[in-house]
């Protein structure tokens, strides 16, 4: 095996693999983040908790019920966003009229309650979520062997992400949506009932999330804690990304990641604190982040 | 008048409090009190919600713990070596985080001192989960013993409300005023010829200032300094005080950290049920009494008018227009900011 910068190959791109999958995470959850602010003007603290939530339900579903991962995957999420929506309904909506805070200080409370709800069932330990059967094993990529489940949350996170960005720039249903963010009384007056829009909005953002939490679960521990470690990163990276770009939160996400990965790799020190510090320099160079538009 | 008796009065109170209550208790609500006094001087006045104050506070008690114990600095020099090192990571982190506002200064705020807390988490000094114990109190001015907890509480009690009043007086100053109209109308103060973003640095760093003293006489009051401090959960905490409080009111801050301090007190038997208690709390408090106990009981007929208003109220869509009488934010009628910035 080769090396490259005195590290040999197959670290270097276990590593990048990492990087990956991390960043994947990233790109999904700041891509959910962007949307619910890009129509409900509301930075969702309570994402990283409905992203545990996601594999949470995803765990509760299998060791209550025996419904395993792939049903999970489209369930979870389904499960999670009927949350979001009822949140949005009860409590979220009433805070458009007041200052933008708010609406962070309310999910940041509700991040809290989640958190703590699942601390007193769970306790902070984790819980193993099994890889499903048909994405076990490894394959041989020539330079490293990748596990099968790995390479599966970095294509199916990129497909949805895309997926998801085709819809919003491509469809008709998108098109309501950017308008509606750029001109809510005006849409409006065109019939359009962006209220319900709205909803199913912050719905959609919320069940994003919770997809991550259940392609996250075999990954990581399925732990109440979860959704607090990543939310803060994922902050910093929409920031990086610019709010106002689906497309930045993607790549800001994916990129991101690996940055992490090879920071693991030459200077493990920095390693969790590398996506800050990339933060800080881009706003000193560009602050409306790498693909937002200054406004 | 009234506002100055009542403080008068409070203050009374506090002299005689050490006799009746357990006085470290006591220094623990007037620490936090000057802490968040320091992030209302921010959020209450300048309009900047800032996720990210565990950062000057942690910093503040990090730098103080070492250097008393490990440089041997005397209590003066200790809390002045806290107070320096918190500021200049003020001026830091105000360089880059008032590039951007609104909504936006929140999240870059919580980025960086999340950063703070890995930093503080690996460095050598700062002996990782363990914190640095055992700090030593010393004595003021080499005259007064500290170790006494008497002693050591007139002295946290005369530093916080010397902080506190600062803080009050810049509220008052010329400057305060700027600042308040850049929290109320920032595009007509632009208009009127203010900087804002040097206004809002230097309102920054001051509250890292405070917020830094806060930490600083922490450490002495439990001669402990851990991540605690510079966790996220702390950022949090002093965001809870100052509204249960009351945002931009100057007793607000003091009673709301006394309320959270002595539940922290009688809820550390429950565990993570605190979570959810301060949870409900936040939701509660955002939901129904933005205003907080400061501000809905000075004016207690508005508050029977918005209730009233709020229990038949059906809440229209997003946008600045959706109801303009209602704007009452962050302590004054403010305009909803548009969140592009």
């Amino acid at each position: 095996m080769g090396e490259i910068f005195g590290m040999p190959v197959q670290v270097l791109m276990g590593q990048l693999a990492i990087g990956l999958i991390n960043g994947s995470f990233y790109a999904l959850l700041s891509l959910g983040l962007a949307i619910i602010f890009g129509l409900l003007n509301v930075i969702n603290f309570a994402h990283g908790a409905q992203y545990m939530l996601g594999a949470f339900v995803a765990w509760m579903l299998l060791h209550y019920l025996g419904i395993g991962y792939w049903p999970a995957l489209l369930l979870a999420p389904l499960i999670v966003g009927a949350i979001g929506i009822l949140m949005e309904r009860f409590m979220i909506r009433k805070l458009y009229h007041v200052d933008h805070v708010y609406g962070l200080l309310l999910t940041f409370g509700i991040a809290l309650i989640l958190q703590g709800l699942f601390l007193n069932m769970f306790g902070v330990s984790g819980q193993r979520y099994p890889t499903p059967d048909a994405l076990r094993g490894m394959v041989d990529l020539g330079f490293m062997f990748l596990p099968i489940y790995r390479g599966w949350v970095i294509v199916a996170s990129l497909a949805v992400c895309l997926l998801t960005w085709f819809i919003i720039e491509k469809t008709k249903l998108g098109a309501y949506l950017r308008a509606a963010t750029e001109n809510p009384e005006l849409v409006r007056a065109f019939g359009i009932n962006v209220p319900v829009l709205i909803t199913l909005t912050y719905g959609a953002g919320v069940a994003l999330a919770a997809f991550a939490g259940v392609m996250a679960a075999p990954v990581y521990q399925v732990s109440p804690i979860m959704g607090a470690e990543i939310i803060i990163v994922v902050f910093a990276v929409v920031v990086i990304g610019g709010m106002g770009s689906l497309l930045g939160a993607i790549v800001a996400g994916f990129g991101l990641g690996l940055v992490e990965g090879l920071t693991r790799v030459f200077y493990p020190e920095a390693s969790s604190v590398v996506i800050f510090l990339v933060m800080a320099i881009v706003l000193l160079l560009k602050p409306s982040g790498l693909f937002g538009q200054a406004r | 008048m009234m506002r100055i008796a009542l403080f008068v009065a409070l203050v009374i109170l506090a002299i005689i409090a050490p006799f009746f209550v357990y006085p470290v208790f006591l220094m623990k609500v007037f620490v936090f009190a000057l802490f968040a006094s320091a992030f209302n001087l921010l959020l209450g006045y300048a309009g900047l919600l800032s996720f990210g104050h565990a950062a000057f506070f942690g910093t503040g008690s990090y730098i103080t713990a070492h250097a008393l114990k490990v440089w041997g600095f005397p209590f003066e020099m200790g809390l002045l070596a806290g107070v320096v090192a918190s500021t200049a990571l003020g001026v830091l982190f105000g360089l880059i985080a008032v590039r951007r506002l609104g909504i936006y200064f929140a999240m870059i705020t919580l980025a960086l001192a999340q950063m703070m807390y890995f930093v503080y988490l690996q460095a050598p000094f700062t002996g990782g989960e363990d914190g640095i114990q055992s700090v030593p109190r010393g004595t003021l001015l080499g005259l007064v013993d500290l170790r006494s907890d008497l002693n050591l509480y007139y002295v946290v009690l005369a530093i916080s409300l010397a902080g506190i009043f600062c803080i009050y007086r810049i509220v008052k100053s010329p400057f305060g005023q700027v600042l308040r109209s850049i929290g109320q109308n920032p595009d007509r103060s632009v208009s009127l010829g203010y900087s804002i973003s040097t206004y809002k640095l230097a309102v920054y760093i001051m509250s890292a200032a405070f917020s830094g003293l806060a930490g600083a006489l922490l450490v002495v009051v439990f001669q402990l300094a851990s991540l605690d401090e510079v966790n996220w959960h702390m950022s949090g905490e002093v965001v809870l005080m100052t509204l249960v409080g009351g945002v931009g009111t100057l007793l607000g801050p003091i009673v709301g950290a006394a309320v959270i301090v002595t539940l922290q007190n009688y809820l550390a038997e429950v565990g993570q049920w605190v979570l959810v208690i301060q949870g409900s709390i936040f939701v509660i408090i955002v939901l129904a009494f933005r205003k907080g106990i400061v501000g809905e009981l000075s004016d207690p007929e508005s508050w029977l008018r918005t209730t009233l208003r709020r229990v038949g109220m059906r809440s229209p869509g997003p946008g600045p227009s959706a109801r303009p009488g209602e704007a009452v934010d962050l302590g004054q009628a403010r305009q909803p900011v548009r969140s592009g910035d």
